[in-house]
């Protein structure tokens, strides 16, 4: 991802980048913070931008810190609703054939060697 | 002339195991086309195949043959045989076509419904407050990604762009509809069930290549991969409602696609030119064969009932 393409991305791309990074910290974050943690490639105005907007829109919320704002993120409506999805969606045995997951589940086996391929790749965890 | 009309009946028990190993040695996004295309053309020449087979047996039928100005009944060989077969294709049709519409019926009530509930989503990407790790991308216009917050926390910040990266390739290809195009297929001839796994396992891999592409390292998007479906299973080790995973014998497709990415050894090497070749051969054989073989028995039945016509042949 060449970091001069990062601001001609499309805003829901910027969003969910954003959100991500909200999602996974620990507490709240400052945009100077969330900007850090997604590389840098925005700059400090355009993650401000961005948090403003997720805000208005109710997927974060904001406590005043010093001079500016701390973020968290909320389950908003989307978040019910996708809730109600899970839900929906857990009734129907056939789900799998609508629904791409990102990773299916493991054997004892897939186990070992997911483990023998990520530690033989180096810097493994 | 008969004999035309069994061919795409039964070439599928062979085109399908040929295509599924074909597919295992191209890339993926060659694999989606060449399983989507056969599962679609076979089907399609072994549906056409029973119903030119209820014909020569339908004109016995006086409304039929009236119909089609027969003087007499089409020639097939004994009336017995030919009636035997007419009804028996009739009713294969007929339980096909029921399983697809229903099948088609059942698809589309799914899709709306995910559609439906992306269309309530305010944004791209939809987080869950969920310890268990997940992630998928619901189909719709425009489609959206659902991922929990346990699937975040396991992932560095360039690996959640991974996983954004590769729910967003299966959201733009329309993936789901290459699936429900080959469930369809499947429907319609068994034989061409076998051919929904490796579909399955290629859109994986066709989304996994774009998000190396977009991220710029397949080692990074093939860690992503490892460590949410590690992460998944930690989650859900004590977590008896899962259902126990029944195969162990055969590597799943996990370690497969992360084993690409990092290009080792452990997935198995694409097969020699010479092999692939030959695969491919066999399977464009195959589908030439079927299709042909429903276009020669449509012939042959057409000067059939030209003769029955009273023609001169």
């Amino acid at each position: 991802m060449g970091d001069k393409n990062a601001e001609r991305r499309p805003a829901g791309e910027l969003e969910a980048g954003v959100l991500t990074a909200l999602w996974a910290a620990d507490g709240p974050l400052t945009p100077g913070q969330v900007q850090e943690i997604i590389g840098g490639s925005l700059a400090r105005t355009t993650v401000t931008t961005i948090l403003s907007r997720l805000y208005e829109k109710g997927t974060v919320t904001r406590k005043r810190s010093g001079r500016g704002f701390v973020y968290v993120p909320t389950e908003d409506a989307s978040g019910l609703t996708a809730r109600r999805m899970h839900a929906e969606l857990a009734k129907d045995e056939d789900r799998g054939a609508v629904l791409s997951r990102f990773v299916s589940q493991l054997s004892d086996e897939d186990e070992r060697l997911l483990r023998a391929l990520l530690d033989g790749d180096g810097d493994g965890r | 002339m008969i004999y035309c009309v069994w061919l795409p009946l039964l070439v599928p028990f062979l085109a399908a195991p040929a295509s599924r190993r074909l597919a295992s040695a191209l890339p993926p996004r060659q694999a989606i086309w060449l399983l989507t295309t056969t599962a679609a053309g076979l089907a399609a020449a072994s549906s056409c195949a029973l119903a030119l087979l209820i014909v020569p047996g339908a004109t016995h039928l006086h409304a039929v043959a009236a119909l089609g100005d027969l003087l007499t009944p089409l020639y097939g060989g004994s009336p017995d045989a030919v009636i035997a077969i007419a009804v028996t294709a009739g009713a294969l049709l007929a339980w096909c076509t029921t399983r697809l519409v229903r099948g088609l019926q059942r698809r589309l009530r799914q899709l709306r419904h995910a559609a439906r509930l992306a269309a309530e989503a305010d944004g791209e990407l939809v987080v869950l407050t969920d310890e268990h790790p997940d992630a998928y991308a619901l189909p719709g216009s425009p489609g959206r990604i659902v991922v929990t917050s346990g699937m975040l926390r396991a992932l560095s910040a360039p690996e959640r762009e991974a996983l954004l990266a590769h729910e967003r390739a299966h959201l733009r290809d329309r993936h789901h509809v290459f699936t429900a195009l080959v469930d369809l297929a499947a429907l319609c001839h068994p034989a061409l069930r076998i051919l929904r796994e490796p579909l399955a396992y290629a859109l994986e891999r066709s989304a996994d290549e774009s998000a190396a592409r977009t991220v710029g390292s397949r080692r990074l998007t093939a860690r992503a991969i490892g460590r949410a479906a590690l992460a998944a299973r930690a989650s859900s080790a004590g977590d008896r409602t899962r259902p126990a995973l029944a195969l162990s014998a055969t590597t799943g497709p996990v370690p497969r696609r992360v084993a690409a990415l990092l290009g080792s050894s452990t997935e198995p090497r694409t097969a020699r030119p010479l092999a692939r070749s030959f695969a491919a051969l066999a399977v464009a054989a195959c589908l030439a064969l079927s299709a042909g073989a429903s276009l020669q028995a449509a012939d042959d039945l057409h000067d059939g009932i030209e003769v029955a016509q009273g023609e001169t042949p």
